[in-house]
C-alpha cells in the first residue's frame, strides 16, 4: 500500500504551476508537503483527487498500490480528502454523515448502524448519530469528517490544511488523533500545510513546492 | 472520464430538445411572418412579394403614436423599475432576512400580470377605490372625468408594468447578492469614507449588474410588448403596438393579417433596438461610473435618491397590495355603487355561479401548470447537472438560447408557429399547450435555478466524490436534497408562468383549452367585475399557494438542520 | 334572393318523410360527439344559456356542447381561415360560430361555410324564411341558408333615470345634450361592434338617402352619406368621456361606467340586458332603456358551421334545438336570458304559444311595441369604411 507520484505537475495555460514533484508515501506515513500561499497546494490536492478544474492540464504520473489512478473519477480512486472546513453535508444527521461514506462492504442495516455507531465512539461522539451537524463544534465536525472519509475504506487519504480553522489548544488534539488513526489503518496520507507544526507532529517526509518563477 | 462523457450526452440531449423544441419552432414561426409581412400567405391568395403590407402598416392612422407610446411605456416602465429596484435593495436587504424579503415579494410575484391590471383598473380609475377614499371630503357627487386608467401617456401602464417588475428584479437582486461577499465590502467602503448609497452604487452595483442585466432584459423586452396588460391599463386610441397588432391579427378582415406580420416584425425590430440601446448605455455608464469612481468623491449627497426609491417601492407595494384585495372584494360583493367604499351587499354568488366552468379552468390549468413545471424543471436538472459533469463552465451563447422565448416579442412569431402547428395537426390539444407554455416556462425556472446550483458549495461535491459516491449519487443524495428549497421556489415560479400564459393558450390551445387566465382576460372585458374577481382571485391563488409550498414543505423537511434554514430561496 | 327562396321552400318540405329520414341520419351521427361552439364570452348570462342549451342536447340527443369562449368572434375566422392555409379540410377545430355581419361575410367570401343547411333543420318550420325577413339576410348579404337564426337583437340606449331626466329623443338631440352633461356620456370604440353600431344608427338618421346605404359602398356615395354625420360627430365628440379622446372597448365596459357613475348613458344590443342587470346587480334599479323616436337598427343573431366542421351532424342539432320553440320560450324569459325569440308567432302551435304567454314580466323590460320600428342594417362594406374612417380622422 503506497501512494507514488512521480513527476506530477498541474499547467494552467501550459505552464506549470512548480517544479515537477516526485514523492513516495509508504502506509501509515503522513508526507507533508508544504509551500507558500498560491504555490498550488489546494491545486496538488485536486489533481490526486480528481476534482482538477478543466483550464488545468496535468503532467506526470499517481500510482496507488501500484495502479495508475490518474485516468480513473474522482470516486472510483479510492483516495479520500479530509478539507480545510471539514466539509459534512448540511441535510443529512451527523450519523447519516457517516452512513453515506461508510463502504458498501458492510451489508445489513443493523451491522452499517453498528459500524456508525463504533466510529462516531472513537470519535468521542457517542450519542451524536441525530444531532444537525451545524450544531457540532470545531473539533467535533473535524472528528466526525475524518471519520465518515475513513469509513469509505480509503486506500490513501489526503489532508487539505485539515487544522488551520482550529484554535491552538484544540490542534494539537485533533492533529494526534488523526494521525493516529491514519497510522492504525496503515494508508498512506498526504497532507498540505503552511504551518511547520503540523509537518512537524507529522514525523514523515517533507517537501517545499517551489514556485516556478523561482527555480528558472 | 464517463462521468464527463455523460455530461457531454445530457447536455448534447438538452440542446437537441432545445433546438427541436425551442429555437427551431421560433425560427419557423418567424419565418412565417416575415414571409407575410413580404407579401406572401397563399392561404389568403396573396402571393407577390414585395412592400405593400409595410406600406398597409404605415398608413394605420395612429402607428406613429401607437410606437412612441410603446417605446415610452416599455423603457419607461423599465428604466423606472430598475432605477426604483436598485434603490429598494439595500434597505430590503439591510432589514430583512433574504427568506422573509422573499415572502413579502411573493404575492406580487405569483399574481399573473392580467389580475393584477383588472384589480389596479379597479383601484386607480376615476370610479375606482381611491377615489371613493376621497370623494367625501374632495366633495365628489360624481366621478371626476379624468383619465386615470387608460390615459393617453400610458402612466397608469407604466405604474402596473411597475408593480409587477420591480418585484421581480428585487428577487433577483436579492439572489444575486448572495454571491457577493457585501458585508465584508460595504464594510471596507464604509471604512474608507464612503456613506452608504455611495458604497453601493460604487462598490456593490457594479458587481450587481452582470447578474441584473438578463433579467432586466427580460422585463424591457415583457414591458415593450405586453398585451394583455396594455389592453386594460393602457390607452386604446390608438393603443400600444403589440394591442394594435393583436387587434390587426384578429380582425375579421383577412387583408389585415398582411401588414400586421409586417407590425410584428417591427415590434421584434423595436425589442432589438432596445436591446441594443441597453447595451451601449451600459458601456457608457460604465466608463462614466469608473470617472466618478477615480474621483473619489464621497457622494453624501445621493443617500436622498436612495430614500426615495424606497418611498416609491413602499407606494408600489401599497397600490399593488390594493389590487390583489379589490380583486378578492369584488368576488365576494354584490351590490357595489359609486361612492361605497365597501360593497353595499355581499354574496358568495358569484363564487356558486361560476361553479362548474370554475372547477373545469381550474382543473385544466392546475394540469396544464404542473405538465409544464415538471418538464421545465427536469431539463434545468438536466441542463445543469450536464453541465457539471461535463465540467463545463456557463456557456453563453447556451443561455442566450434558453432566454430566446422570452426576449422574442410572442406575437411575431406565434401566429407563425400556429400555422406550423396546424401544418404538423398538433394544435388545439393540451399536449401543444404544454410545450408552447414551457417555452417561457423553462427559461424562467433555469433563471430560478442556475444562480443557487452554481452556488452550491464545491466542496459538498468533492467530499461526496472522494467518499467513493458517484454522479448519479451525488444528484441524488446531496445536490437534490440540498437544493430542494431553490427547486421547490423554482417550481413555484414555474407554475406562476405558467399560471399567467395567455397568447400562447390561447393561439396554441386552439381556444378550446379554457384556463382561469383566458377566461379572465375574457371576463376582462365584460360588465361583470364580480365574476372577473373570482377568476383573477383563483388565477392568483394558485400560484400563491405553489410558493407557500415552496417555503413551507423545505421548512419542515429541514425543520433540524440550521445550516439549511435562513432563506427560503 | 333566390336561394334564399330555395331555401323557405326547403323548408315547407321539411315535413316530407325522405327528409326526416335524412334528419335521423343526422342525429344518429351526431349521438357522442362533442360540438365546439365558438361563442363571444363575455356576457355571462349567455354563457349560462349556453351551457343549458348543451344540458338539453346531451339529455335529448346525446350530444355534449363545449362553449369556446371568445373576446372577439373574428378568432374563429382567424382559426378556420388558418386550418384552410394548411389544407385541412376536414376535423377542424371550430364546430359552430355565434356569427353576424362582416365576419360571416369574411367567411362567406371565403368559402368556409357549411351549406346550404337551414332549410333541412326540422324546427326551420316555426321561422319566417321568406324574403325581406330578418332572418335571411345580414347586414344586407343574403344568408343563403349557411346560417341559422338564434335570437333578435334590437339597438338600445340605456340611461339612469335617476340621472338623466329626458333622454334625447333622436341621435341629433345627443349634441344639444352632451353640450349640457360634458363628459357624462360616450359610445364604445368604433373598432368595436357596438361602437360601429352607434355611427351607423347616426348614419341612418343623419344620411340624406337612406336607401343608398341599403346598396355595397361607393365614393361618391360614402361622401354623400357621411357629410352630415362627421358633422355631428365633431360637434358632439368635445363633449363625451374624456373629451372623445378615449373609448371603452365595448358595450360592457360601458355598461360598467354607467354602473360606476362615470357615465349616464350606455348602449347595448340586446333590449333585455338593462332588466337582467339589474337583477345581476350590474345596474342601479332607476335604470332604463330608451330608443330614438325612428326606431333602432336590428339585426339577428346566427350560428353557421365551418365547412371543415369536425361535428358538422351535431352542429346541424344544436342549431335545430336552439330554434326549439320550447328553448326559445326559455331563451326569452328574462330570468334566464330575455332575449327576444326568432320563431314567428305565427307558425306556432298552441303549446309553443303557451310557452311563450307565460314568461314573467319585468318593468326595465321594453315591450316590442314602445322599440318602435326596427331599421335596417346598411350593406357591411359601410360599416368597414366608417371605422376605418373614423380611426383615421380621430386616432392621432
Amino acid at each position: 500500500m503506497s501512494l507514488d507520484l512521480d513527476a506530477l505537475c498541474p499547467r494552467l495555460a501550459g505552464a506549470p504551476l512548480f517544479a515537477p514533484l516526485s514523492l513516495a508515501i509508504a502506509p501509515g506515513t503522513v508526507a507533508s508537503v508544504m509551500g507558500p500561499s498560491g504555490v498550488g497546494k489546494s491545486t496538488l490536492i485536486d489533481a490526486i483527487a480528481g476534482h482538477l478544474a478543466p483550464a488545468f492540464t496535468l503532467t506526470g504520473s499517481v500510482t496507488l498500490n501500484g495502479a495508475d489512478i490518474l485516468a480513473r473519477p474522482a470516486e472510483s480512486r479510492r483516495v479520500g480528502v479530509v478539507f480545510q472546513d471539514a466539509v459534512l453535508f448540511p441535510h443529512l444527521s451527523v450519523g447519516d454523515n457517516l452512513a453515506f461514506g461508510l463502504s458498501r462492504a458492510v451489508k445489513g442495516r443493523a451491522a452499517r448502524r453498528a459500524t456508525v455507531e463504533a466510529a462516531l465512539e472513537q470519535a468521542g461522539l457517542s450519542g451524536f448519530a441525530a444531532r444537525d451537524p451545524a450544531s457540532l463544534s470545531g473539533g467535533q465536525r473535524a472528528r466526525a469528517a475524518l471519520m465518515r472519509s475513513l469509513l469509505a475504506d480509503p486506500a490513501a487519504l489526503l489532508l487539505d490544511e485539515p487544522f488551520s480553522r482550529l484554535d491552538t489548544a484544540l490542534r494539537d488534539e485533533i492533529r494526534a488523533f488523526t494521525f493516529a488513526r491514519i497510522r492504525a489503518r496503515a494508508i498512506p496520507a498526504l497532507m498540505v500545510s503552511h504551518d511547520p507544526a503540523d509537518a512537524a507532529a507529522a514525523r514523515g517526509p517533507t517537501i517545499r513546492l517551489i514556485p516556478i518563477g523561482d527555480i528558472t | 472520464m464517463s462521468a464527463r462523457g455523460e455530461g457531454w450526452g445530457l447536455r448534447a440531449g438538452v440542446i437537441v430538445v432545445l433546438g427541436v423544441g425551442v429555437i427551431g419552432p421560433i425560427a419557423a414561426g418567424l419565418a412565417q411572418t416575415a414571409r407575410a409581412a413580404f407579401g406572401v400567405m397563399p392561404a389568403i391568395g396573396a402571393t407577390e412579394p414585395g412592400f405593400a403590407a409595410f406600406a398597409a402598416l404605415f398608413a394605420v392612422p395612429g402607428l406613429g403614436s401607437a410606437v412612441r407610446l410603446t417605446l415610452v411605456t416599455g423603457l419607461g416602465a423599465t428604466a423606472l423599475s430598475v432605477i426604483v429596484a436598485l434603490g429598494a435593495l439595500p434597505a430590503l436587504h439591510g432589514r430583512l432576512s433574504r427568506g422573509r424579503a422573499a415572502r413579502w415579494l411573493t404575492p406580487f410575484l405569483a399574481t399573473p400580470h392580467a389580475a393584477l391590471a383588472i384589480g389596479l383598473a379597479f383601484v386607480l380609475a376615476p370610479s375606482g377605490w381611491i377615489a371613493r377614499a376621497v370623494a367625501p371630503f374632495a366633495g365628489f357627487d360624481r366621478p371626476p372625468d379624468i383619465a386615470l386608467v387608460g390615459d393617453p401617456w400610458g402612466i397608469a401602464l407604466i405604474l402596473g408594468l411597475m408593480v409587477k417588475e420591480v418585484p421581480f428584479l428585487l428577487l433577483v437582486g436579492l439572489a444575486a447578492l448572495t454571491q457577493i461577499p457585501l458585508t465584508r465590502h460595504l464594510a471596507t467602503a464604509r471604512a474608507l469614507g464612503y456613506p452608504p448609497a455611495a458604497a453601493w452604487l460604487k462598490v456593490v452595483a457594479p458587481q450587481l449588474w452582470p447578474m441584473l442585466r438578463l433579467p432586466v432584459m427580460v422585463v424591457m423586452a415583457y414591458a415593450l410588448s405586453t398585451v394583455d396588460m396594455a389592453l386594460i391599463l393602457g390607452p386604446s386610441t390608438p393603443p400600444v403596438l403589440a394591442v394594435l397588432l393583436a387587434r390587426a391579427f384578429f380582425a375579421p378582415d383577412t387583408a389585415m393579417l398582411l401588414p400586421a406580420s409586417a407590425g410584428a416584425l417591427l415590434q421584434g425590430a423595436l425589442v432589438a433596438g432596445a436591446l441594443g440601446a441597453l447595451w451601449l448605455i451600459e458601456r457608457v455608464l460604465a466608463r462614466l461610473g469608473r470617472a466618478w469612481l477615480r474621483r473619489g468623491g464621497r457622494g453624501h449627497g445621493i443617500d436622498g435618491l436612495f430614500a426615495l426609491g424606497r418611498f416609491v417601492a413602499l407606494v408600489l407595494a401599497a397600490i399593488g397590495g390594493l389590487a390583489i384585495l379589490a380583486l378578492l372584494a369584488w368576488s365576494f360583493a354584490w351590490r357595489w355603487p359609486w361612492p361605497a367604499p365597501l360593497p353595499e351587499s355581499w354574496s358568495l354568488r358569484a363564487w356558486i355561479g361560476a361553479g362548474p366552468g370554475l372547477a373545469r379552468a381550474a382543473g385544466q390549468t392546475l394540469a396544464i401548470a404542473l405538465s409544464t413545471t415538471v418538464l421545465s424543471l427536469a431539463l434545468a436538472v438536466a441542463w445543469l447537472e450536464g453541465e457539471d459533469r461535463a465540467r463545463l463552465g456557463r456557456a453563453g451563447w447556451a443561455e442566450a438560447l434558453v432566454y430566446l422565448p422570452l426576449l422574442v416579442p410572442q406575437i411575431a412569431f406565434l401566429y407563425g408557429l400556429n400555422v406550423l402547428f396546424l401544418r404538423l395537426g398538433l394544435t388545439g390539444g393540451v399536449a401543444a399547450v404544454i410545450w408552447a407554455q414551457a417555452l417561457f416556462v423553462f427559461p424562467y425556472v433555469m433563471i430560478a435555478l442556475s444562480d443557487p446550483w452554481r452556488a452550491l458549495d464545491p466542496a459538498l461535491i468533492r467530499a461526496a466524490a472522494a467518499l467513493g459516491a458517484g454522479p448519479w449519487r451525488r444528484l441524488v443524495a446531496i445536490k437534490l436534497p440540498v437544493l430542494i428549497a431553490p427547486l421547490l421556489t423554482a417550481a413555484a415560479i414555474g407554475l406562476a408562468v405558467s399560471v399567467a400564459q395567455y397568447l400562447p393558450t390561447l393561439f396554441m390551445g386552439a381556444g378550446r383549452i379554457a384556463t382561469l387566465t383566458t377566461e379572465a382576460v375574457t371576463l376582462a372585458s365584460a360588465s361583470d367585475r364580480r365574476v372577473t374577481g373570482v377568476y383573477a382571485t383563483l388565477q392568483a391563488g394558485m400560484p400563491l399557494a405553489a410558493f407557500a409550498a415552496a417555503f413551507v414543505i423545505p421548512a419542515v423537511l429541514h425543520r433540524n438542520r440550521r445550516a439549511l434554514r435562513g432563506g427560503g430561496v | 334572393m333566390r336561394l334564399a327562396l330555395a331555401a323557405a321552400l326547403a323548408a315547407s318540405l321539411a315535413a316530407a318523410p325522405g327528409l326526416a329520414d335524412d334528419w335521423q341520419a343526422v342525429l344518429d351521427a351526431a349521438r357522442g360527439q362533442t360540438v365546439y361552439w365558438n361563442a363571444w364570452g363575455g356576457d355571462a348570462r349567455t354563457n349560462a344559456f349556453i351551457d343549458w342549451v348543451g344540458r338539453q342536447a346531451e339529455a335529448r340527443h346525446g350530444v355534449t356542447v363545449q362553449q369556446v369562449k371568445l373576446t372577439d368572434t373574428a378568432e374563429a375566422v382567424t382559426r378556420v381561415l388558418s386550418e384552410k392555409a394548411v389544407g385541412q379540410e376536414t376535423g377542424g377545430s371550430v364546430d359552430m360560430i355565434w356569427i353576424n355581419g362582416p365576419n360571416f361575410l369574411a367567411m362567406k367570401d371565403q368559402g368556409l361555410l357549411h351549406g346550404p343547411f337551414v332549410g333541412n333543420l326540422p324546427n326551420a318550420r316555426y321561422l319566417d324564411l321568406a324574403p325581406g325577413s330578418p332572418n335571411v339576410v345580414d347586414f344586407t348579404v343574403p344568408v343563403d341558408g349557411r346560417e341559422s337564426p338564434w335570437r333578435l337583437a334590437r339597438f338600445v340606449f340605456v340611461a339612469d333615470t335617476a340621472r338623466v331626466d329626458t333622454p334625447p329623443a333622436a341621435m341629433a338631440d345627443f349634441v344639444p345634450w352632451a353640450e349640457a352633461h360634458p363628459g357624462r356620456m360616450t359610445h364604445p370604440d368604433p373598432s368595436n361592434f357596438m361602437g360601429a353600431t352607434f355611427l351607423k344608427q347616426a348614419l341612418i338618421e343623419l344620411a340624406p338617402d337612406p336607401e343608398a346605404l341599403q346598396s355595397p359602398v361607393t365614393d361618391a356615395s360614402y361622401e354623400d352619406a357621411t357629410g352630415p354625420l362627421w358633422a355631428w360627430y365633431d360637434a358632439l365628440r368635445p363633449n363625451l368621456w374624456r373629451g372623445g379622446t378615449a373609448f371603452p372597448e365595448n358595450e360592457a365596459i360601458q355598461q360598467r361606467l354607467l354602473n360606476d357613475g362615470e357615465v349616464d348613458i350606455a348602449m347595448s344590443f340586446d333590449p333585455a340586458s338593462t332588466a337582467a342587470a339589474i337583477r345581476g346587480g350590474l345596474l342601479p334599479e332607476t335604470a332604463r332603456v330608451f330608443v330614438p323616436e325612428g326606431g333602432t337598427i336590428g339585426n339577428v343573431s346566427f350560428v353557421a358551421i365551418p365547412y371543415n366542421a369536425a361535428h358538422r351532424a351535431g352542429a346541424l342539432v344544436v342549431a335545430n334545438l336552439l330554434i326549439d320553440p320550447a328553448v326559445q320560450a326559455h331563451m326569452q324569459n328574462i330570468d334566464v336570458l330575455g332575449a327576444f325569440s326568432v320563431l314567428d308567432p305565427n307558425r306556432l302551435d298552441d303549446a309553443g304559444r303557451a310557452a311563450f304567454a307565460d314568461l314573467p314580466d319585468d318593468p326595465a323590460l321594453p315591450s316590442r311595441a314602445a322599440l318602435g320600428p326596427t331599421r335596417l342594417e346598411p350593406h357591411a362594406s359601410w360599416m368597414t369604411q366608417l371605422t376605418a374612417d373614423w380611426a383615421a380622422r380621430y386616432t392621432r
